[in-house]
């Protein structure tokens, strides 16, 4: 029993932390097409952000990390603006270029973090109120892990909020859902695009700092979590938050147990097998917006 | 058949075969197409007059490199059917590269070992009995045809699986790419049987040629390679030029429309990825005693975007684009990494982008142009036009696959 509850907790903060990740995909990949390599970028960004405030800075680790969350948002978002209006504007329509292309971003993005950081990994200090851990019955619930899905909670809670009370969220979800449609009914789509591409690649950011209360950091960071994020965003359907919520905490979850009653390398394959299989009855994910269009 | 009429439908480019829909465009003019094909043979006859007298020309340094890089260009031709032609951005092509690697290291090593024993890695790592997937491979006549039939297998059974649900895309390259991810961790994690992160090295015998000697088996290595990717360079031609291949183009291009005149593009493309599937094998099995190693370093996700890089920088939807750029790529890497390691990761990714962004029909693409401005020069006909369009309707039809 007790196997069963950390694994199951296991899996939910390796599942928000997907989920995070997955947000800003989902959404750019939904509304934009647009496939982002480089997304995992941000996420080094976002973690490389809390070492510099320690490390070149000199701050103390506490006021560092609650510095570093809302300044990664900022760092990743700005990295993801730009892409956006210096590549990705030109090439949309063609989503296996921007793979590419982003790829392209990506491998120089982790050169420089490499040239500028080093290639080794480094240690970004914890804060001290995240020492220790919580036990409930048999079970230990540290209280990184425990912070780490709270903050993706809040996140999610409040792109939620954005999306469905704001005007900007509004317009947001109708160029999600129907690009020519919205553009008709007068919204203008670049700053849309501009907007979601911020939002979601400081997503990615905050996803970052919380990466780097886990272990050590490395400019290669992103790639081990990019895969598992694209297929969250597959598994979920694109642009849907509920969709993303739910395809994040089934993989976590899936991945963990399997991980526990197989190892570890044997449970990334199975993960993928059962995508495959799950995509034999939904090929569109679990949410699926419903067009006419020949799909 | 003669050569002009073939080259008429080859339709390496999208636009060549909407030249024929179009009926705003006339039909290139008839002896243009014959002066390109000519050219094109001469350009051939040219490399491969090259490529067989290379080993008295070179070093045996360099001969090894240019084996290796001919393996490179034969997993090029595979991802240019699939993903030039078939629109289907195939990114994890290590596996397959892996498999054939993999199943012709074992091989090697159960025959270097000899009957009875076990190889060398695996009582390092404490393994007391051979694994039960190493058994079949003690046989030469099993080894041998699996290191194709594998990955072909393999892909056919991934591949139906995804595109008979229609899924495709940009899905289809992040499943490619998840399945490269998901079998890199399985090997490295299954140390006694594959020898883990360090993968399988020390050859010593290729099918009774002394890979300690190096100066004879170079040679002998480079014209196996070599002969290997004249071979499947020709299959692939054939595949391009034949009805299948002109449905392959069409379902990348205009896959509803296809359906709709009864073809299954499912099948269409899992045979195009199969095929792709059973050349990365190829080179792999090829790879192991020209390189002397196999490890899961070489077919995670960033080889397999490398792969990729080959046939972008080349030029996608041209086979001969798809060698060239393997070959000068991997070739621009030795030179430049070895002495400048940033600079060159720099320098790839850059290329990488502009290729991509602007160039989309890459270094095959500017040859082409090149060509036809001079033939514009000389004779003065209407090549420029058409070949233009080539160059610049690329992303349009991309798009629409997408």
């Amino acid at each position: 029993m007790t196997t069963f509850f950390s694994q199951l907790f296991a899996g939910l903060s390796t599942g928000s932390l997907l989920l995070l990740i997955a947000l800003g995909l989902t959404f750019t990949f939904g509304q934009m097409n647009v496939i982002n390599m480089a997304h995992g970028e941000f996420i080094m960004a976002g973690a490389y952000t809390g070492y510099v405030l320690q490390v070149t800075f000199g701050l103390a680790a506490g006021v560092a990390f609650w510095l570093s969350l809302p300044i990664a948002f900022v760092v990743a978002g700005v990295l993801g603006l730009l892409l956006e209006i210096v590549l990705i504007k030109r090439l949309y329509g063609r989503p296996l270029d921007t793979l590419l292309v982003t790829w392209g971003v990506a491998l120089i993005l982790q050169q420089l973090a490499r040239d500028i950081f080093g290639a080794p990994n480094v240690q970004v200090v914890a804060p001290g109120f995240l020492d220790g851990a919580v036990k409930i019955g048999s079970v230990s619930m540290s209280y990184t892990r425990l912070f780490i899905i709270a903050l993706v909670m809040l996140s999610v809670l409040a792109i939620w909020l954005f999306m469905t009370k704001t005007s900007n969220g509004t317009r947001m979800r109708a160029v999600v859902q129907n690009r020519p449609l919205a553009e008709a009914s007068g919204i203008s789509s670049p700053p849309v695009d501009r907007r979601t591409f911020f939002i979601g690649s400081g997503l990615a950011g905050v996803a970052g700092v919380g990466i780097s209360l886990l272990g050590s950091i490395g400019p290669t960071l992103g790639t081990a979590y990019i895969v598992n994020a694209f297929l969250v965003v597959i598994v979920g359907g694109l642009g849907s938050i509920r969709g993303a919520v739910i395809a994040a905490f089934a993989i976590g979850i899936f991945n963990s147990y399997t991980e526990y009653l197989t190892t570890s390398s044997v449970a990334s394959v199975l993960v993928f097998v059962a995508i495959i299989i799950f995509l034999q009855f939904r090929p569109q994910g679990l949410v699926v917006q419903r067009t006419r269009a020949m799909a | 058949m003669t050569d002009s009429i073939q080259g008429d439908v080859v339709g390496t480019d999208a636009a060549n075969l909407d030249a024929h829909i179009d009926p705003a465009t006339p039909p290139p003019a008839q002896n243009k197409w014959q002066g390109f094909a000519r050219g094109q043979i001469g350009l051939i006859l040219a490399a491969i007059v090259f490529m067989l007298i290379a080993p008295s020309l070179l070093s045996e340094f360099r001969l090894d490199l240019l084996a290796k890089y001919a393996c490179f260009a034969i997993i090029a031709i595979g991802i240019d059917l699939a993903w030039g032609y078939g629109g289907m951005l195939v990114l994890g092509q290590g596996v397959f590269f892996g498999m054939g690697g993999y199943v012709m290291g074992m091989y090697m090593k159960m025959a270097e070992a000899g009957p009875g024993n076990l190889p060398d890695f695996m009582t390092w790592s404490g393994v007391e009995s051979l694994p039960l997937i190493w058994e079949p491979l003690k046989y030469a006549w099993i080894a041998i045809p699996l290191v194709v039939v594998m990955p072909m297998l393999f892909a056919f059974l991934l591949g139906s699986l995804i595109f008979r649900r229609r899924v495709r895309g940009p899905y289809f390259a992040i499943l490619s790419q998840a399945l490269a991810a998901a079998f890199v961790i399985l090997i490295i994690g299954q140390q006694g049987a594959t020898g883990g992160t360090n993968g399988l090295t020390n050859f010593t015998n290729f099918f009774g040629i002394d890979l300690n000697d190096t100066a004879s088996s170079t040679t002998s290595l480079y014209y196996i390679a070599i002969v290997a990717l004249g071979i499947c360079y020709i299959i692939g031609r054939q595949l391009v030029r034949s009805r299948f291949g002109r449905l392959l183009i069409a379902s990348r291009d205009q896959e509803e429309r296809v359906r709709f005149l009864g073809y299954n593009p499912a099948t269409i493309k899992t045979i195009a990825y199969s095929v792709a599937a059973g050349m990365a094998g190829l080179a792999g099995a090829l790879f192991v005693p020209i390189v002397g190693i196999i490890s899961p370093a070489l077919m995670g996700i960033v080889p397999s975007i490398e792969m990729v890089i080959w046939v972008a920088i080349g030029g996608r939807a041209t086979l001969w684009g798809a060698v060239v750029g393997a070959l000068v790529v991997s070739w621009a890497k030795t030179g430049l990494s070895e002495k400048f390691p940033s600079f060159w990761t720099y320098f790839l990714g850059l290329l990488f982008i502009i290729v991509v962004a602007f160039f989309p029909a890459g270094l095959a693409g500017l040859i082409k142009n090149a060509i036809a401005k001079v033939k514009d020069v000389i004779p003065g006909g209407p090549a420029k036009k058409t070949v233009e369009r080539t160059a610049t309707e690329t992303p349009a039809t991309e798009g629409a696959a997408g």
